[in-house]
Formats: structure tokens, sequence, C-alpha cells
């Protein structure tokens, strides 16, 4: 369910990072608490993201949750798919429906996240 | 219903309540009285009001004809006595009539997208300004002085506590039109809105597109401003603004001292997730039935709550009912009739009187009087049973020997032609 | 394709565009006194529409029947009880249409001679005076045009105040159980909010509130009763708290049908609220509005109240303009008068002893259900409730049903769903307000409908999710509305 050779935030974020870029998106658990995503709203290519503020947000019918980026960096890439299709967020949390990419300004952040194994515990405990 | 909650008293409920928070007297209110005392009462304050008076009164509120329907439909109490339509399975007649007003209202502006009503014109003003901040992330607004002054002052109570700097631009003294000149020197990269009022505060169909052109080319929005809402039925919508925000008291609410009425807020497609305000969509049911529902309530305080496009919760329903069964009662052609009978009588109205500015107005117009002032001439109206024209001077100092007169379709050629040995 | 909901015709009414076709009339004009003005020439060409693309055309008939139509696809106090929460959906009286209506009053526009509208400023100087003692306050304003608007005006007191005393601080307050209107409200007036969490038993923590009031805050927003239903018991000493540290306590009056002639805001520390006339006073909702939402201050907020106000001149009643510390306005002329109207006749019908029996009743009545219902639903406060109850879904979700399903389910037995999932401190909350209005044959079928739906759930869990059966419309596809927004007709 959670990849192994991804990275996790408390916040259920996850980033998959190659090199330098990060993709990041919402876990599989983020995705069902909220429900049919209708509307995701990302930043633009260039912006700059920190660690632990928020870069957007998705929405359902009756919510709205921010994301938060998991790293600081620069967006180089953002899924323009999800405008027309939000719902590939609920079937494909962890693949299509990922959010943006970033250029990581900061890779040594990447230590402070969780593993695919600490992840499982925490949504266990969450539930 | 005491014993089930197992209490002697219904005053047993509240013995929780802290003694020191407790009301310990009667409150000092006269007993109830009947139905019939209660008519008379009001009878009696309507009494004191101005009776059978003919009226040149407009400058944001107008008297027009009410068709009987609409009370008939707006009395009906599945309409009156429903609430907000959350369960759209029992609501589909107030979602229904809600999705054809803003159908209409955009029909009328020309734009893509209106909202289900605000609370009225003044407030939307705001509404529509804190939008575009929103969208262009800018702080300022350039407002026309032209621009009704009681709307201005609410721009400004609510533009003061999100930091927005709001500046005023003239108006030319001939043409009574903004002044082009003064908007381009005041302009700048820092402005999120323009804002103009076409046909403006003195009636004048105001220079919308020049206007336009300006705020676009220094990355800000234009807002333009009705008040009179008949004039759309005549003036083709300009092409250049990016929200219209307008006042529909014209159809079929009473003026009924300032309120209720109801605002909108109209709006380019790509502007729609910005906008304040219920929004009311077609989808299907699980039958597949056309339905309609509240949507993108994502935007608003019950889930967006400090983050919200705007703290308001309420729509005008039943004034925005109201003016939709208005409009369908005039419909296309009725609508240009109305609108073309206003264009007379303000015209003859004016061919008697001398008007202040040369600009072309729609159903108002200022005249300029000599030898007394706009009070004075309005003491000697009274007299004849006639209520004049707006004094500008409380609002525009230097139109301080001017009043704007409103004529409409119920004006009266006699009482019309009773004016000029006033106000000439 | 738009298939049949039902058979009849009413059931299947177009919209207007959709039975429009050219040349239908449903007005006539007389005809001019004057003579015609040709458009373009007064106008300016380029100003003169060509026509209003797609605009309806029906007759009055076809006009008369649509709205009809339309009004009986919806459900109205008229109809039934609506136990909603926090909304106090009373009955709206007919005379309060009738005196609206009133020639004089209708009529009257705001800038006419003051000489020549004294009724209509007797009405509103008499409404002020009652809504201030109701309240225990000592100046009130109708300026707002609904609750949420009241609240922002609220506030900006508040602000205005502080910014004179030298400071008008950073943060507002608002309990976790606050109306979303709440925080909104305060981020337009400038400030931030920061939340408050309440005790166990769902009450406003008075030891936290002390740990964090200091001088960056400038108020604490209240509702009282809570949004639990629940008198905050230790409001006073919250009060004092706050004005020790010279912060005000602000109150959002949506739940004052419990207070009425029992208790007054202004007695237990309140220095500024709001009401909303279109929950206590009885004004109709429409729909979805107007309301009135006047505010009521303690008299160090006096100055500051919106501009114009009501001042006696001699014998008779003038607008004062000239108020240098004032807010300034929140919205042009004076108020929503036309509902300010319906209040007062309300008060006036019941009169002060009236009220407080009204109080008495809507608390008494939402008691009634909570011992009733407590054996099928889950109380998740003990605390005594007032004029609403919140229960929880607690015992059904273990079926798998939640309160939006037993919600939807009530619609099948004539009644309009509660407020579901609000207050967001209870997990899957089911909120109810009978209000005083409901005697006990309404209550009792309200009552009976829930206990056959608790038992619904325990047999066939999904006969319930898949509610409602009865009406026009089954449940509507909210997600493609959201995904793909329709706002508007257009000629296909």
């Amino acid at each position: 369910m959670y990849p192994e050779n991804f990275r996790y935030t408390k916040e259920h974020e996850w980033i998959l990072v190659e090199g330098d870029t990060g993709t990041i998106g919402i876990t599989d658990h983020a995705q069902e608490e909220l429900g049919d995503i209708v509307y995701v709203d990302v930043p633009k290519v260039g912006a700059r993201v920190e660690r632990g503020k928020s870069l957007g947000s998705v929405e359902s019918v009756k919510a709205v949750s921010d994301v938060y980026s998991p790293v600081g960096g620069e967006v180089t890439a953002v899924n323009e798919t999800l405008a027309d299709a939000p719902e590939t967020l609920n079937r494909d949390p962890h693949g299509a429906g990922w959010l943006v990419k970033v250029r990581l300004s900061a890779p040594a952040e990447i230590l402070e996240l969780m593993t695919a194994a600490d992840y499982r515990k925490y949504v266990e405990a969450e539930k | 219903m005491m014993d089930a909650c197992g209490i002697d008293s219904p005053e047993a409920l509240f013995a929780h309540l802290p003694e020191a928070a407790r009301l310990s007297r009667p409150l000092e209110l006269p007993a109830g009285i009947s139905e019939y005392e209660i008519v008379e009462y009001f009878r009696q304050r309507a009494a004191e009001n101005a009776n059978g008076y003919a009226s040149f009164l407009g400058a944001g509120v107008y008297n027009h004809f009410r068709p009987v329907l609409v009370d008939a439909v707006a009395s009906r109490g599945e309409f009156l006595t429903s609430y907000t339509p959350y369960q759209a399975e029992i609501s589909q007649g107030t979602l229904t009539a809600i999705f054809e007003f803003q159908t209409m209202i955009c029909q009328l502006t020309g734009m893509d997208v209106a909202n289900a009503s605000m609370y009225d014109g003044s407030t939307a003003v705001p509404e529509a300004v804190m939008m575009a901040a929103r969208l262009t992330g800018k702080g300022r607004a350039l407002i026309a002085r032209s621009v009704h002054p009681e709307y201005r002052e609410t721009l400004r109570t609510y533009a003061k506590h999100q930091g927005m700097s709001v500046e005023e631009f003239g108006y030319s003294p001939e043409a009574g039109t903004i002044d082009l000149e003064d908007l381009d020197r005041k302009m700048d990269d820092l402005t999120a809105a323009v804002i103009v009022q076409s046909p403006n505060f003195f009636g004048i169909v105001d220079q919308v597109k020049a206007a336009g052109e300006i705020a676009h080319r220094r990355g800000a929005l234009l807002i333009l401003i009705f008040t009179e809402a008949v004039s759309l039925g005549i003036l083709e919508p300009p092409a250049e603004p990016d929200i219209v925000a307008g006042e529909l008291q014209s159809f079929a609410i009473s003026p009924s001292y300032g309120g209720p009425f109801a605002g909108i807020i109209a709006t380019r497609e790509k502007y729609v997730r910005q906008m304040p305000g219920r929004l009311v969509g077609q989808t299907t049911d699980s039958r597949g039935n056309r339905a309609f529902c509240l949507t993108l309530s994502t935007r608003e305080q019950h889930i967006r709550r400090e983050r919200a496009t705007s703290n308001i919760c309420t729509n005008q329903a039943l004034i925005a009912l109201m003016a939709t069964v208005f409009m369908t009662v005039y419909g296309k052609e009725g609508l240009r009739e109305l609108a073309g009978q206003n264009l007379a009588k303000a015209h003859y109205l004016a061919g008697r009187l001398k008007p202040r500015f040369d600009g072309k107005f729609f159903n108002e117009f200022v005249v300029r009087l000599e030898g007394r002032t706009p009070e004075q001439a309005n003491k000697a109206l009274l007299k004849k049973k006639i209520i004049g024209g707006l004094p500008l001077g409380r609002f525009y100092p230097e139109l301080a020997d001017c009043m704007l007169l409103c004529a409409t379709e119920m004006s009266r050629r006699a009482d019309m032609d009773a004016l000029p040995e006033v106000l000439s | 394709m738009i298939t049949k909901v039902r058979n009849h015709l009413s059931q299947n009414e177009a919209l207007l565009f959709e039975r429009s076709s050219p040349g239908k009339k449903a007005y006539q004009l007389p005809d001019l006194d004057v003579p015609p003005v040709d458009a373009a020439a007064a106008l300016g060409a380029e100003n003169v529409r060509t026509g209003i693309q797609d605009f309806p055309e029906v007759s009055e008939v076809e006009a008369i029947r649509h709205f009809t139509r339309l009004s009986t696809w919806n459900y109205a106090i008229d109809h039934g009880m609506y136990p909603l929460g926090s909304c106090t959906m009373k009955y709206n009286p007919r005379v309060n249409e009738l005196v609206a209506r009133t020639e004089g009053l209708a009529w009257a526009h705001p800038y006419q001679p003051e000489a020549l509208a004294q009724g209509c400023m007797e009405v509103m100087a008499r409404l002020e005076g009652i809504l201030a003692e109701i309240t225990g306050m000592d100046a009130v304003t109708l300026q707002p045009s609904a609750g949420a608007h009241g609240e922002l005006t609220g506030i900006l007191l508040i602000r205005a105040l502080l910014e004179k005393r030298g400071d008008p601080r950073k943060k507002i307050l608002v309990p976790d159980s606050a109306h979303g209107t709440n925080p909104a409200t305060a981020a337009i007036a400038g400030y931030a909010v920061e939340n408050v969490k309440s005790t166990a038993a769902g009450l406003l923590d008075v030891s936290a509130l002390e740990r964090i009031v200091n001088r960056d805050v400038a108020a604490l927003m209240v509702t009282n009763p809570n949004t639990l239903g629940v008198f905050e018991e230790n409001i006073v000493r919250a009060a004092e708290i706050l004005h020790a540290k010279g912060a005000m306590l602000y109150m959002d009056g949506a739940n004052m049908n419990a207070l009425v002639g029992i208790a007054r805001p202004g007695d237990f520390g309140v220095d500024v609220l709001h009401l909303n006339l279109h929950k206590t006073f009885s004004t109709p909702h429409g729909g979805g509005g107007p309301g009135a939402g006047p505010v009521a201050v303690k008299k160090a907020l006096e100055p500051f109240l919106p501009v114009p106000r009501l001042k006696r001149s001699g014998k008779k009643w003038a607008w004062d303009y000239k108020r240098k510390h004032s807010i300034g306005r929140v919205r042009a002329f004076y108020g929503n008068f036309g509902v300010l109207v319906r209040a007062l006749a309300y008060i006036l019908a019941h009169g002060g002893p009236g009220l407080r029996n009204a109080t008495v009743d809507a608390v008494l009545n939402a008691n009634y259900i909570r011992k009733r219902l407590e054996p099928y639903y889950d109380l998740p406060y003990s605390s005594p409730s007032m004029h609403e109850v919140v229960f929880s879904d607690a015992r059904q979700a273990a079926n798998g049903v939640r309160t939006g399903d037993i919600a939807k389910r009530l619609i099948d037995y004539g009644f309009h769903p509660y407020t579901v999932s609000f207050p967001m401190i209870v997990h899957g909350a089911l909120m109810i307000e009978p209000t005083e209005t409901e005697g006990t044959s309404e209550l009792d079928a309200f009552i009976d409908a829930m206990i056959s739906i608790a038992k619904e759930v325990e047999l066939d869990p999904q006969f319930v999710k898949d509610a409602p059966y009865s009406t026009r419309t089954s449940r509507v596809d909210e997600v493609t509305a959201a995904r793909k927004p329709v706002l508007r007709w257009k000629r296909p």
C-alpha cells in the first residue's frame, strides 16, 4: 500500500526523491478521509515552497485540506491533469495523482521524514 | 411533557443557570396585543410618513411598478417559510428559482457567472473589491467619486481593516463622467481594482471602456457598479468589466426605507472560485433526473472558516425570488419597453429644465438651481405634495446648488409639469 | 436527456428559458403620456443593446404556474417542523407580512424628508429600545443586514474602542465549537484567530482562557448557550478574565431563543452582541434571506456605532450624522427596515410575558425530545440542555450508518433534517432545536420518527443509507456539481 521508497509526513503527504527532485502527493489515508476530491489548488511552476508550510489545498464537497510541503525548494512541474480530473487523486494517490515536483533546496530535510513502516504504524495509531 | 422530563415546573429547566446571570424581574415591556391592534399600530406609523406624494427621488432607490404576481409568488408559504436549501431533495423549488435567477443576471450583465445575491448593492462593492484583491494579490482600490457616496463609505469601512487603501478619482465638471486623466494619474501597478458606476450617481452613462483600458494596462481588474437595474434593459453591457456588482431593488423590491434589498456579483468564469456568496449548480440525482444543489461551498464560511472568501452566510433568497418574478413578468421585450419609458419620462422632464451635466443620462439627471437653494425649492414643492430631487450638497459640496432628479415609468406628466416653475 | 421525476405535469416543470417563446407577454405598461425618445440619440448608439439574448418570454399564466409548481417542490415551516439546531425555525406570523406591506412604510424612500419619515423612525427607535431591554445593553444599531454582518460590525466596534485606547491588539479567541462565521468575521476585521478548546463537558475552558488571555487578545467570541445548547456556566468568570486584561467579550446571539426573558447578556458580562431577527424574532427565512443582525453594546462602545444614529430633536426623530468616532457605515441607508417591522410586530404580539413564555416552551420542548430520544441516540455531553440538544451517531455508526444518512431518512417521515455534523467538536453530530412553535403532536411525531429510524438502523442499515425514497429527487450528485460546475442555463 505505502511504497517503500517514499517518505511520509504527519500531515499525510508523501514524497519520492530522485536525485535532487522530489515528487509530492497526498497519501491513500488522506484521500480516503477527504472523500471524493472535487478540486485541487496547486502553486505555479517556479513558486518557492517551504518545509511545513502550505503549498496548496485539496477540496472535497464538504471539506478543504491544506497540503503541507515536506521539503523546501522550487516547483519544477505541476500535475495539469488534476484540473480536469481531480478524481485521479482518489483513484491513484501514490501514482497518477501526484501534485507537484520540487527541486530540493536542502536534501537533508528528507531524513526527518517517516519511512513507510513508520507511516503505517502512525496511520494505525490514528485510527 | 414535564413528567417525561421529570420536573414539576418548567422553571426547573433554568435552575442550573448561575444566579449572577439570571434576570430576576420581568422584562419591562407591555403585554402582548391582538392582531388587529398590531395592524393599527403600523397603520398609524405609516400615516406619519409621506402619503399621496409624487416623488422624484432616485439616488440608489427607485420607484417602479411592482407586478402583482411578485407578492403572489413570494407570499407562498413554501417560498416564504422555507430554509436555506442545504437539503437539496426538499428544496428544489428554491434551488431551481435561484438557478434561473443566476442565469438571468448573466444574461443582463453579459457575465459568465452570477451568485445567488449579496445583502445589497452597497455591500457588494467591498465584497467585489476583496475578490479583486485576492485575485491580483494587490492591495489598493481606485474608486470614482461618481459612484454612490454611501457605497463608497461602506467600502471604506471594510477596506480599513483589510490593509487596503482606497483612493478616489474625480469626474468631469462638464460631462459628469469620470475624469480619465485623473484616473490615469492616480493609477499604479499596486492597484487591485478600478471601480466605476454606470449609469453613475448623477444618472450618466459613464466611460466604462476607457476606464477598463487604464485598469487592465496596469494589471488591475475593472469593477462595474450599477444601482438602477432597469437600465440593464436598454444599456449594452460593456465587455471590459471583470466583476459586475449591483443592486436589484428596482426589480419589484419595495423601497421600504432602505431595505431589505438584494445585491449581485457577477464575473468571468475563471474567477468563480474567488467569488463570495452562495452558488447554485445543476447536477443529476441518482435516477438521472436534472436537479440543482448549492455548490462550490468550500469557498464559504461554514467550511473554510477564517480563510473563507467572505463571512457572508445569507443570500437574499426571497428578495432575489421577487426580482426573478419581476424579470419573468416583463421578459425580454418588457424590460426593454420599461427602460424606454423611463428614458422618455426623464428626458421629457430634463427638456423642461436645464441639466447641469452634458453627459448622456438614463432616468436620473442633475439640475443646478439659481435664485434659491435646492432645500428651499423642495420646501415649495412639498406644498404641492411633491417630493423633489436629492439636494447634492450633503455628498458633493461643489454641487451644493444642485439636486438629483429621477423620473420613472411611475412619474406622471402633470407632476413633472409642476417642477419647472419651482426649479428654473 | 431529461427524464421524468414523477408522473404529474407539475413535477416536471421545465426552466423558464425552456418554456419561453418569442412574443409571449406577461406585462402591460400604461401608454406613455410623454413623447417617446430615441434610445440611440439619448444614450449613444454604441451604448444601446440590441436585445437581451435568451431572456425568457412567457405568459402570465405560465409564469404563475411555473413558480407555483416550483414552490411545491420545497419543504417549509408551514408544512411542518424544522428541527435545525441554532436556526430557530419558528412560525413566521402572517400579520408580520401584512404590516410590512403597509403602503406608507413599504414605499418610504430612505432620502425622503425626515419630517415625512417619522413613522419609520419611530418604528426603528421603538425596536432599538426594546432590544436594549431584552439584552440588558445600553445602545443598539439596526444597520447590519444579517447575523454575519452584525458580527463584523461588533468586531469592528471592539477594534475601534481598543484603537482609541492605544492598541487594537492582534487576535480574537474563538471556541472550537463556534459557527463558521465567527472566525471568518475575525479575519475580515483584520484579526488573527486562535482556537480555544472546550472542556470534556463541552464548555468553555476558563483555565485555558486565563492562560491565553494577554494584551494581544482583543476579544473572545462566544455563543451562549453554546452550540451544544448548554449554558456557559462560567461566563461571568470568563468576562472577568477578559476585562482584567482590557479585552472584551463578544456574544454571538444565535441562541437567544433560550435566553429572552430569562437571562440578559448585558447582565452576565457581555460587551457587545449581535441578534438574528430571522431566528429569535420570527422574521421569515425566505429560502435563505433576508435577515437582519442588530448589534447591542455597552455604553463604552456606543460612540463607535455605525452612522447615522437616531436622535431625538424636540418632538421628532432625526438622523445624526455627526458622530466622529463612528466606525462608519456598514451599508447604505439605515438597515433592513422591512425585516425590522416584522420583528417589532412579533415582539408587540408577544409582549414581555409572552416572550418569556416562548423561551420557556422552547427549552421545555428541547428537553422533552432529549429525554425521549436518550435511550436510542448517544448523548455525548450530560450537561443540561437549553433550547437545543446535540446527540451523536456513535451507536448507529456501529452499523455503518452516519448522521447524514439518518437525516436523509428523516425526510421520508415528513420532516426537514436536523443540523448535521455541527458542532465539529461532536463527531457525527445531530443538533436538534424544536422551538416553542411545536406542540406535543408535532414533537411526538418527530420523536416517533427518530425512534423508528433507530430501529431501522438495527434491522436494515443499507435501507437507511439509501434514503430518501419519497422525495421528488433522490440524493443529488454534489461531487459532479463541484467538479464540473454548471452555474447557469445555456441554449443547447
